[in-house]
């Protein structure tokens, strides 16, 4: 932070213009967190005739010993090890796509972007019918023209192999617009120069996208794997709307079991350790990421 | 100098940027043309061409919404709501940036540095103590419970304080040197020459706060203060199964906001591109 231009104090006026956030970041934020982080530690259940008590890590070895919490774990990694690096993928071929200069480049933008103000609610409902079981369903059409009539029609949502797949083509649906505008306004930052000064040392496109454009997209790269993980750990709209965790668990997460033990177990203590679960993985994260940045800037 | 392009590179690139467009807009096709057939056709022909030709058209599908849901009642709800956080957050977060980026005060740092740890806790991470607490003074079911805890907003203090920081200082001294007061100058300088930012910061939280889902599903429990998200989630478990219905009902959900992001298009990609500059 630079140094202010003057010496006086302005304390008193900032009580009144920063005051209202920074006392909302306290009291709804903060004070709420640390609240989750103590509660984990004990046994506080709604209704509970049992006193209240610090049981250490119990409510912790309790969770991970329980084969859902597990599965729904498994299944949020599972979910980020396909769509950080298929999303991201798709978002950036599209992004340079998009940066060559063509012609109703405008057009096919909005078109790729356009899926990110709907909200996800909708987009799980409307897929629920683009995902209807039997030979007249969208999806089962469109993989049996693909297929040349080959593909047998499958009930997506209630099928164990297929359900949370299913479930990941729509997110990449959904969000793969808001990863592209991030990339592209990346590629718009690179010097047109670094690309003629290769292409005049006789660097081919290829060539040119490896030694140039990514190393040139490292950080916007990085920021956009880095949402798209979160994203796959907060993932619970889709869950909740579409499959209810199910068939067999096979698309639960830790966020829709962290909402099924606030409603249908009252157990505050439990919930608060899988909240503190859930923070530990976007901590863990966003370490990573910042490491990752970190570096390119000392190397830079 | 512009980089030589190849003829059949241009042609490659329109064939897959077509195609891939094609792709993208099969479920906006369906939920247009869905919600204007008649109910039963909706499913019948969701697999065929048909699916995206609405052929004899019809709106009552769009009366049925209307009849069966308070389509309106949810409607002001999602605006007020969103709308609510969204201006006051402008407000508040922007005043508490410039505290940061301009002022000289006690405890600085320190808050600053509290901003920055805040700022990556998502709600899913408060979600659970939050609904307790409302839960226990009674405020479920309000508006208040939906509107009051998302007005401070970390991410958008730093938007605010990333851009402010960038300001020319000769911008200010001026009218400090008129013997304008701290708030005046905020609000006669600072904020005019600050449109980029305001509208980012205000698209980020609309879309945030428009489809919010989790949070909204938690705390309410009647239809009363129930916002759209939710509403249609709760529609599509209405018996009758009316899948003409629930497309009508989507396609009034959505379209306000197309139309928004249709007419402020750049608005919108810029303020998406904004949040990269976190990393």
């Amino acid at each position: 932070m630079s140094p202010p231009a003057r010496l006086d104090d302005h304390t008193p006026v900032v009580l009144l213009i920063a005051g209202p956030a920074l006392i909302g970041l306290l009291v709804f934020v903060l004070v709420p967190f640390l609240f989750a982080l103590l509660t984990a530690f004990t046994n506080l259940r709604l209704g509970s005739p049992l006193p209240l008590e610090f049981v250490g890590l119990k409510q912790f070895t309790r969770i991970l010993s329980d084969p859902t919490f597990v599965r729904a774990m498994g299944n949020n990694f599972l979910f980020a090890l396909i769509i950080v690096p298929l999303q991201t993928a798709l978002a950036l071929g599209l992004a340079l796509l998009l940066n060559q200069g063509l012609r109703g480049t405008v057009i096919y933008r909005t078109l790729f972007f356009m899926p990110v103000v709907f909200p996800m609610s909708l987009v799980a409902v409307v897929w629920i019918l683009i995902y209807a079981p039997g030979p007249n369903g969208m999806m089962n059409s469109l993989l049996d023209l693909l297929s040349f009539g080959q593909w047998q029609p499958r009930d997506f949502l209630r099928d164990p192999a297929l359900a949370l797949p299913a479930i990941m083509l729509l997110s990449i649906w959904q969000g793969t617009g808001f990863q592209m505008v991030i990339l592209l306004a990346g590629l718009q930052a690179i010097p047109q120069e670094l690309h003629e000064a290769a292409a005049l040392d006789g660097a081919g496109h290829w060539q040119r996208f490896l030694h140039v454009t990514l190393p040139q997209l490292r950080n916007p790269l990085t920021f956009v794997m880095l949402i798209t993980t979160i994203l796959a750990f907060r993932l619970f709209d889709q869950v909740q709307i579409m499959t209810r965790g199910g068939p067999d668990n096979a698309t639960t997460t830790v966020m829709y079991e962290m909402v099924e033990t606030v409603f249908t177990r009252q157990q505050v203590a439990r919930a608060s350790a899988m909240t503190v679960i859930f923070f530990l993985l976007v901590l863990g994260v966003t370490w990573l990421q910042r490491h990752l940045v970190r570096e390119t800037r000392e190397v830079e | 100098m512009r980089l030589q392009r190849s003829r059949v590179g241009i042609i490659l690139s329109y064939a897959l940027l077509t195609t891939l467009a094609l792709l993208f807009f099969i479920p906006v096709m369906m939920m247009l043309a869905g919600s204007l057939k008649p109910d039963e056709r909706v499913l019948m022909e969701a697999g065929s061409l048909a699916g995206f030709i609405p052929g004899e058209v019809s709106l009552q599908n769009y009366t049925d919404v209307f009849n069966r849901t308070e389509f309106l009642g949810f409607l002001f709800n999602s605006l007020f709501i969103t709308g609510t956080i969204v201006i006051f957050g402008l407000l508040v977060n922007a005043l508490a940036a410039y505290a940061f980026a301009r002022l000289r005060w006690r405890g600085r740092d320190l808050f600053f540095n509290l901003v920055l740890a805040v700022m990556i806790l998502p709600l899913e991470a408060i979600a659970v103590p939050l609904f307790y607490g409302v839960s226990l003074l009674g405020l479920r079911d309000t508006y208040l419970a939906q509107i009051l805890p998302f007005i401070a907003n970390a991410f958008s203090i730093y938007l605010f304080y990333a851009f402010f920081i960038g300001l020319p200082r000769e911008l200010e001294e001026a009218a400090r040197l008129d013997g304008a007061s701290t708030l005046r100058t905020f609000f006669s300088i600072i904020v005019p020459n600050s449109k980029p930012v305001f509208a980012s910061v205000a698209i980020l939280n609309f879309l945030m706060w428009w489809g919010a889902y989790l949070w909204p599903l938690m705390v309410t429990i009647g239809p009363e203060v129930r916002p759209l998200p939710v509403a249609i989630a709760a529609f599509y478990t209405l018996p009758p199964l009316q899948w003409g219905d629930i497309l009508a009902f989507s396609v009034m959900m959505v379209a306000p906001v197309l139309l928004l992001f249709i007419l402020f298009q750049r608005w919108f990609v810029r303020g998406v591109a904004a949040t990269g500059i976190k990393g």
